[in-house]
């Protein structure tokens, strides 16, 4: 598919290297020939040099014969009249923009059609709900959703408290009273499928479990982390994912604190959010902190522009024993060492979003039995699928242990209708079912027949 | 200082001035009164010889016009309004003496309704008509009047004026044009008074009566044209001007918004709920606390409802005399008189809106004192309040108690009681009109020295015009050549 990308910065890279590495023909524009050079040497794609929403610079990037143009510059208006412009030029293309400033927020999504955008993108939005999301079930440090909402991939730290901690895979359905599946485990930077009943979990490891969301709430009962409502939150840091956030927040009743080092920020914060407490100060001032009540909050999100200091936040919060903490991190998510250090959940607002692009080109693709979303787990290492199941599909109605599916491939779970079922051997799908597919091979499956040798 | 362009101001209000004595001329004629008619005339001639020699001086004025213009400007007309008001008063001999004159007609435009008169009803009908008007004119503002109805330019200053003269702690138009906004201003307050007085017609009142108390009612001044003041109506008749009395006390931009249909904005709003719960929380304070003063509970409610009402919205109207009621009664009253009525009405004191930004201002300090780094901005019906809004309402405050204190300080000397003096600086400040003891509504004000009675003047302007027109008055830079 003939893909452009205008802007090659933080969301724009990430894209570059995922839609690149599907096999997509990716056209960047960029006003910087710097970051242009060097992404020409990393990856196999074409470079652009000009503004991505001047009429000749995009008929350059051959924005006619291309099928999705995303618009990652860093400025609202230009990402705007980029995708206007584009598809005014060509009304068949599919266009993305990144619009973060929160006050187009309502018009973006009413007036799209004017725009000419199929889909608008806010990174910091999708961190905010995402963080939103975490903090309903504190005791994961991330949770993916699949089959509209139905069946979850959530993420568990082994720590030394934890029940599981020494225990062996078979032993699991006695201690967890509802049918869960063990679909990876992260241990040392390093991604494991455990396919045997003597897989022994130990401290540090990240452990990816799927199961039905309604029996989220029995998971974590009778894995004792005790699931206390979040009442207090504080959010250190007064960006744009703290307003959207901390409007979330507020709505559902949770008091929240903001830190935040700019006073002016810190008066437009108190204008924009009614009930929460606004404090002035350096989020890296643990004495600040400390005199805010910092151990007494239910959570700390750590939302700061400085991933450095996100990280020592969290370390330390998590350090005096609040029983939630959030980073977020801008760039340096995927590297190893994170999992080593005590950070609680960590959101990337870029991978976020770059998923969630990925995911359109590939319901765009969406040719027979292609998936319809994919997620990125354990550190990238490992992929989430969701299939729709249909007549196509080889092995319809034969039980599982019967199907010979590739090595690295696991059927996570199969969702018929409204229910959710975590398979065994003897579980079935038929036409018409969701199925979600883990797998450790990066990009080798396409469509459901590929799970199969 | 612009000396011209506020010579053509002063001259323009002079007409205005002129323009409505004619009607208080006609009813003297009418009535054949013939010591009136010789004062309204001989008043007529002198404002129309001062405002045709200001408009040959100042023919060709230089249009710059500022802040400070606007002030000084609002300041010396309402002095000038009331010099030239009060001559009718004092050439047809019925107040004798022209500082008592002089203190009447101030007390009439500030729409305070304090009296120096023992008997009312001895006075002609043109000028009791004259006095009441006078509050009709000075509850909306003769500036305002002036941008409504005349063909002075809206040019950009205009707005100094409006904002000097109207009430509260922020003033801002209701339409994009100066003239527009100031007649729709207009507009509601004559359809306003039009209502009270048919709804008093309906009551059986004379017409001359009806008219003459829905001056007083309209301009929350409280002249009355009997010596008992409303006392001697049927109860219909008071009940009417409870309700009137309080309407005029509501923010104009309310009956604005609600003709544009935006009902539930204004329901929604923070002053006008805080103003009627206030009068809603008095009323039930003092008749509880009247048990057994009046013999029926409807008696009790009638005169608690009136007399809140009349002090809240600083008319001054009585039907009962509150000075015998009992001290807590007395103590919610005199409260009452501080506080005033919304900002944008007729009515004056330290105004509902005011009162609500110094309350919220004080919270959010005391919540600073606990947590001294937290940022926390003062909102007003969900929209946050400038800073310079908060700091003007706290400097307002304090010059206002500043002034009253001083007042205080010199109409002591006269050796009334402590109670007399200081609601007579109450009621004078807050343009209320009757005072407690002394001053109470049975009595009057004539029996102050002429120093006290030029303080009590100067604070029934400076109450009227917000204090900051008439203090630049009195300030050195503000006559002081660049």
């Amino acid at each position: 598919m003939n893909i452009i990308i205008a802007g090659d910065g933080k969301v724009g890279s990430t894209l570059t290297r995922l839609l690149s590495a599907e096999g997509h023909d990716i056209t960047l524009i960029d006003t910087n020939m710097r970051v242009l050079e060097a992404s020409q040497e990393r990856y196999d794609i074409m470079a652009v040099h000009g503004n991505c929403a001047a009429m000749d610079v995009l008929l350059q990037a051959g924005v006619k014969d291309a099928e999705l143009l995303i618009a990652a510059t860093n400025a609202d208006e230009v990402n705007l009249l980029c995708c206007t412009t584009a598809h005014g030029i060509n009304p068949k293309l599919h266009t993305i923009a990144r619009i973060r400033n929160p006050e187009y927020n309502s018009q973006i999504y009413k007036l799209r059609n004017i725009f000419g955008l199929s889909m608008p993108i806010n990174p910091e939005r999708q961190a905010a709900s995402e963080i939103e999301r975490l903090l309903k079930f504190p005791g994961f440090l991330r949770r993916d959703v699949f089959a509209k909402g139905r069946t979850e991939i959530v993420e568990l730290r082994i720590d030394a408290k934890s029940k599981l901690l020494g225990t062996q895979l078979m032993d699991l359905p006695g201690i967890v009273k509802c049918r869960v599946l063990i679909c990876a485990v992260l241990r040392g930077g390093q991604a494991l499928v455990p396919n045997s009943g003597s897989f022994t979990f130990r401290e540090g490891d990240r452990v990816f479990v799927t199961a039905p969301t309604k029996d989220l709430t029995t998971l974590l009962k009778s894995l004792g982390i005790i699931t206390r409502r979040v009442r207090s939150c504080l959010l250190c840091g007064g960006g744009r994912v703290c307003i959207y956030l901390a409007t979330a927040l507020e709505k559902s009743g949770i008091s929240v604190t903001v830190v935040e080092k700019d006073y002016g920020r810190c008066q437009q914060l108190s204008e924009l959010l009614l009930d929460s407490t606004i404090i002035h100060g350096n989020a890296g001032d643990m004495d600040l902190l400390e005199s805010e009540g910092l151990a007494k909050f239910d959570a700390v999100v750590t939302l700061t522009g400085e991933e450095e200091l996100n990280m020592i936040v969290s370390l330390y919060a998590n350090s005096v024993g609040v029983p939630q903490v959030i980073t977020k991190l801008g760039h340096i998510s995927n590297l190893g060492i994170i999992d080593t250090l005590n950070l609680g959940s960590v959101v990337c607002p870029k991978d976020l979003v770059a998923n969630n692009i990925v995911r359109y080109v590939r319901a765009m693709q969406n040719q027979t039995g292609a998936a319809v979303s994919v997620h990125s787990i354990a550190d990238g290492q490992v992929e989430a699928m969701e299939f729709h199941v249909d007549e196509t599909t080889k092995g319809c109605g034969i039980p599982l242990k019967n199907l010979k599916p590739k090595a690295n491939v696991l059927i996570a779970s199969i969702t018929h209708g409204s229910v959710t079922e975590i398979p065994n051997g003897d579980s079935v799908f038929h036409a018409g079912d969701i199925v979600v597919v883990v797998t450790t091979g990066r990009g080798s499956i396409r469509q459901l027949n590929d799970i199969f040798v | 200082m612009n000396y011209k362009m506020m010579g053509r101001f002063i001259a323009q209000i002079l007409s205005i001035e002129g323009l409505f004595m004619v009607p208080a001329l006609l009813i003297g004629l009418f009535q054949g009164e013939s010591g009136a008619v010789q004062g309204f005339v001989w008043t007529l001639l002198l404002t129309a010889a001062a405002a045709g020699a200001l408009f040959l001086l100042c023919r060709n004025a230089p249009s710059a016009f500022y802040a400070k213009e606007g002030l000084v400007c609002v300041g010396v007309s309402w002095v000038v309004l009331s010099l030239v008001g009060c001559l009718p008063f004092y050439i047809s001999r019925e107040i004798p003496s022209y500082i008592d004159a002089f203190f009447e007609i101030v007390s009439g435009f500030t729409t305070t309704g304090s009296s120096i008169l023992a008997d009312v009803e001895s006075l002609s009908r043109s000028i009791l008509y004259w006095r009441s008007f006078s509050h009709w004119l000075g509850g909306m503002g003769v500036l305002v009047f002036l941008l409504a109805f005349t063909g002075e330019k809206g040019k950009g200053f205009t707005m100094h004026l409006l904002r000097a003269e109207s009430p509260g702690p922020s003033v801002g138009k209701l339409v994009p044009k100066m003239r527009k906004t100031a007649s729709i201003l207009y507009l509601l307050y004559i359809a306003l008074t039009v209502a009270d007085v048919i709804f008093l017609l309906l009551g059986d009142m004379p017409l001359f009566d009806a008219v003459c108390t829905a001056f007083g009612t309209a301009g929350t001044g409280g002249f009355g044209i009997k010596n008992d003041s409303i006392a001697g109506y049927s109860p219909y008749l008071q009940n009417v001007t409870t309700v009137f009395m309080a309407l005029f006390g509501i923010n104009f931009s309310c009956y604005y918004l609600l003709l544009l249909g935006q009902v539930r904005s204004v329901f929604k709003d923070e002053e006008l709920r805080l103003y009627l719960g206030i009068i809603f929380g008095a009323v039930v304070l003092i008749v509880l606390n009247l048990r057994g003063f009046y013999g029926t509970l409807e008696e009790t409610v009638r005169h608690a409802a009136f007399t809140v009402s009349s002090i809240m919205t600083t008319t001054g109207f009585a039907t009962t005399d509150f000075d015998l009621w009992p001290a807590f009664s007395k103590a919610i009253i005199m409260l009452l008189m501080i506080v005033g009525a919304c900002a944008g009405s007729t009515g004056g004191g330290l105004k509902v809106a005011r009162l609500l930004l110094l309350l919220k201002s004080l919270r959010r300090n005391i919540s600073q004192v606990l947590k001294p780094r937290k940022v926390q901005l003062v909102r007003n019906n969900g929209t946050v309040v400038d800073e310079k809004i908060l700091d003007n309402a706290n400097a307002y405050l304090a010059a206002y108690v500043v002034i009253l204190f001083v007042s205080y300080l010199i109409i002591s000397l006269d050796n009334f009681s402590v109670g007399t003096n200081f609601t007579a600086v109450l009621a004078c400040f807050n343009n209320i009109g009757p005072g407690l003891e002394a001053v109470g509504p049975t009595c009057n004000f004539s029996g102050y020295s002429t120093l006290s009675k030029l303080v009590l003047c100067f604070d029934m302007l400076a109450g009227r015009l917000e204090i900051f027109p008439m203090l630049v008055l009195f300030s050195r830079s503000t006559w002081r050549r660049t």
